[in-house]
């Protein structure tokens, strides 16, 4: 049995997934009032195509997407549009966000959808109703889905990967969505491949879901899709994408590229399955899987939940707060975003929603750094966090930049690793956005 | 830090067991002027850096570094040289690119060679007159080679003495153990082991600084790396070497004798490990320990102190920013961008 990882750096954190990695994933309640960010994606926000007191309907479109770096955004529930506000979100984005108040009937909720014959449509219109629907990389760069393999359009896709590791702690929605929807992931793996007509399809999932593997392997078997599963080492961050690409193919993609570089995609799991909602059963990308945890939680749960669903009524459907949390994050515990404010929608990049009391988090003082060299064993990409921390430090970003800045994925690491407990990402997250402003025509 | 300590307080209670009150107050005395020094030198950069522990860690480094017999005012001054001119002269923890404690413990040494050479036997050991005040190690390079003769043999034949327990383990070793591999082991290397011998406070017994290491190991506080370089380059060195200064041929050095003295376990697991004077990554870190290596063998068989070890660390202390660049580790996606893809 082959089991690959990357070659170097890397952590493996306590995983704190058994609760919800078990449990079945259920439905949360419809929101009374959705609020629906224009800018879910990374590109350019949505144009609102809706104005306030419009009725919508249960999947209309209400953002239109502005160019090809941009996605189409739809109403989660039927309504009416209270008003259009500006939000912020998780990271410091802020776009304008069309409030829904609910009303009316659903169109798609409890409908059998129609089943669309996608075997017989031809690669531009499987492109475009992707495209349609709204989905974008919901797993990681959020990239407009049409982005993320148009990037392959000039060069050969010889290996798509169906990204199931899920490395990083807590996180389970991806497990179980394998395990319990793998049939509709299958059929989204296989939508895309036809799109980007690689030579090999692998699916990459980590050796701590065998149920996900097994489930995998028995559907991949009936399916007669052409694709293999190879179990990966547990180790973080295997999920990011350059780590991935070179656990499965030894390729190592370019600073600053991407992974159509080096011949490769890779599509999340969650992604796939909103990939096989639209195309299949002509379903907008208006619901998402999404894992609620921390010791903070009363019900650790992966739920779905309607994109726009404030963060605070998905808590109160998890049963609330079993203790007072230290934080709130959206996003993954080392990728994640503290949120201050409990009415932030979930959006379409959501994949976490945790409640961490001070046990879960390492909340001690900062110490000077002993040059333990910890950070550096640990980075994924070969950088000295350690360094570029001090460069950043005496404001020397252009010596920070020189000696790979850019190339920090924000993977965290090297902070979790930390016996000094110094926020290395943190620092280096906002030089690298101040660098990105200030110093690009360097 | 904290844990570092901690995992010394075997060794350290030990030789207070050993050498009596005396010890015990040179340890207080090294530990207290850490600490004061270290607070006042963080007072003038307006920091307060006591809870880091790393002041009582080199405090107790060097009082454990010390003979139980020296002046008070020797710990205090070498900790005031640790503190203010190796240490906070650099900007405090983490800043400084020697090793405080060892610093501070050649530097007294080299400033007051006789009181740092005066050992007093500890109390399981009756010593005759004219041993009183030297080390095994100390003994056996004072020792002029009138012929051939393996170091545990001269100290022997100089009259030193073996305890009872050593004399049993060693006879239960050879029966049991050594016996059936065709080895038999001499008496004498087992009072090194334990720390039954004259010597310093806390680098005498080997096998409680062992015992603490299995803790620092288990919580990855040092790797394998230094020590395990360290200890193969100068096991090596000496095998091959070490017979030579004392009339013997190549590959009749003594290993066991030259690691067990000379507080090479409390140098090479505690002191070259220190984070801040070491390499960052691992390949660093065996570079780091093999060229420690290699210097403290030719320090201990050439040089004119006892403290080679210590030597050998500070030197290669002021390489270690080299030998990090050497190992920067190569960046993920760099290398097929230079050859062109």
């Amino acid at each position: 049995m082959r089991r690959l990882t990357f070659p170097r750096g890397g952590i493996v954190p306590p995983d704190r997934k058994h609760q919800t990695g078990r449990a079945l994933l259920w439905n949360a309640a419809i929101p009374r009032t959705s609020i629906v960010p224009l800018l879910q994606h990374s590109g350019e926000p949505a144009i609102a195509c809706v104005s306030r007191m419009d009725r919508v309907r249960e999947g209309m479109l209400v953002g239109r997407a502005a160019s090809s770096r941009s996605a189409n955004v739809h109403a989660p529930i039927p309504g009416v549009v209270r008003e259009i506000r500006p939000v912020v979100l998780p990271g410091g984005i802020s776009c304008d966000a069309v409030v829904i108040d609910m009303d009316g009937e659903f169109d798609l909720l409890g409908k059998r959808a129609e089943v669309r014959d996608w075997q017989s449509c031809d690669r531009r219109t499987l492109s475009r109703l992707i495209a349609e629907h709204g989905v974008v990389d919901m797993d990681g760069s959020r990239l407009p889905m049409p982005l993320s393999y148009g990037r392959m359009d000039h060069r050969r896709c010889d290996t798509l990967i169906l990204n199931g590791c899920e490395s990083e702690p807590y996180l389970s929605g991806d497990h179980r969505t394998m395990v319990e929807q793998v049939s509709s992931v299958l059929t989204g793996l296989e939508i895309v491949s036809r799109v980007t007509r690689p030579s090999r399809i692998v699916i990459a999932v980590e050796s701590n879901k065998p149920d996900a593997i097994s489930a995998l392997r028995t559907a991949v078997r009936s399916s007669g899709l052409e694709s293999h599963v190879v179990r990966l080492r547990v180790r973080y961050p295997q999920g990011d994408e350059r780590q991935l690409v070179k656990a499965v193919t030894g390729r190592e993609i370019p600073s600053g590229g991407v992974a159509a570089d080096v011949g490769c995609m890779t599509l999340g799991v969650t992604t796939a399955r909103a990939v096989y909602e639209a195309v299949v059963l002509g379903i907008p990308l208006i619901e998402r899987v999404v894992t609620v945890a921390g010791r903070a939680i009363a019900e650790e749960a992966n739920v779905k939940v309607r994109i726009g669903t404030p963060v605070g009524d998905l808590i109160e459907e998890c049963g609330g707060f079993r203790k007072t949390p230290m934080k709130v994050v959206m996003g993954g515990p080392m990728t994640g975003h503290t949120v201050t404010d409990l009415r932030t929608p979930i959006t379409k990049g959501t994949r976490a929603v945790l409640a961490l009391t001070a046990g879960e988090i390492r909340g001690a003082r900062t110490l000077p750094c002993i040059q333990c060299g910890r950070c550096v064993t640990s980075c994924p990409m070969g950088l000295d966090p350690t360094r570029l921390y001090k460069l950043i430090e005496h404001g020397d970003l252009r010596r920070a930049a020189s000696e790979g800045l850019q190339d920090c994925t924000e993977c965290g690491a090297c902070g979790y690793i930390c016996p000094s407990r110094i926020p290395l990402v943190r620092q280096l997250r906002q030089a690298k956005i101040r660098h990105g402003d200030g110093g690009s025509g360097e | 830090m904290w844990i570092v300590t901690l995992c010394l307080l075997p060794g350290a209670g030990w030789g207070v067991y050993l050498y009596g009150t005396r010890a015990a107050l040179v340890l207080a005395a090294a530990i207290l002027s850490a600490v004061v020094f270290e607070a006042a030198a963080a007072r003038l950069a307006s920091r307060v850096t006591l809870r880091d522990g790393s002041a009582v860690l080199c405090g107790l480094l060097i009082g454990m570094s010390l003979s139980p017999a020296v002046p008070l005012f020797i710990p205090v001054v070498a900790s005031a040289f640790a503190m203010f001119v190796v240490k906070w002269s650099f900007g405090g923890l983490g800043g400084n690119w020697m090793n405080p404690a060892l610093a501070g413990r050649v530097f007294v040494a080299f400033s007051w060679p006789g009181a740092m050479t005066t050992w007093p036997a500890p109390r399981t050991l009756d010593l005759v007159d004219g041993l009183a005040g030297a080390t095994p190690l100390s003994l056996v390079k004072a020792t002029a080679p009138e012929r051939a003769q393996a170091p545990i043999a001269v100290l022997r034949d100089a009259g030193y003495p073996v305890s009872a327990f050593d004399t049993e383990v060693t006879s239960w070793l050879n029966v049991n153990v050594l016996g059936r591999a065709g080895v038999n082991l001499p008496t004498g290397y087992v009072d090194l082991f334990v720390g039954n011998v004259a010597g310093s406070i806390g680098e005498a017994s080997a096998l409680l600084l062992l015992a603490g290491t299995i803790f620092l190991f288990a919580r990855r506080i040092i790797t394998w790396h230094v020590p395990a370089a360290f200890f193969v380059t100068f096991a090596v060195c000496t095998r091959v070497f070490g017979g030579l200064t004392a009339g013997l041929g190549l590959f009749e050095g003594d290993v066991l004798f030259s690691v067990l003295t000379g507080g090479f376990v409390l140098a090479s697991f505690y002191m070259a490990t220190d984070p801040v004077t070491s390499p960052l990554t691992g390949g660093g870190m065996l570079i780091y320990g093999s060229v420690a290596g290699i210097i403290a063998f030719v320090l201990r068989a050439y040089g004119q102190f006892p403290e080679s070890v210590a030597l050998a660390i500070i030197l290669v202390n002021a390489v270690v920013p080299l030998i990090d660049r050497l190992c920067r580790p190569r960046r993920f996606g760099h290398r097929e961008v230079r050859h062109g893809s």
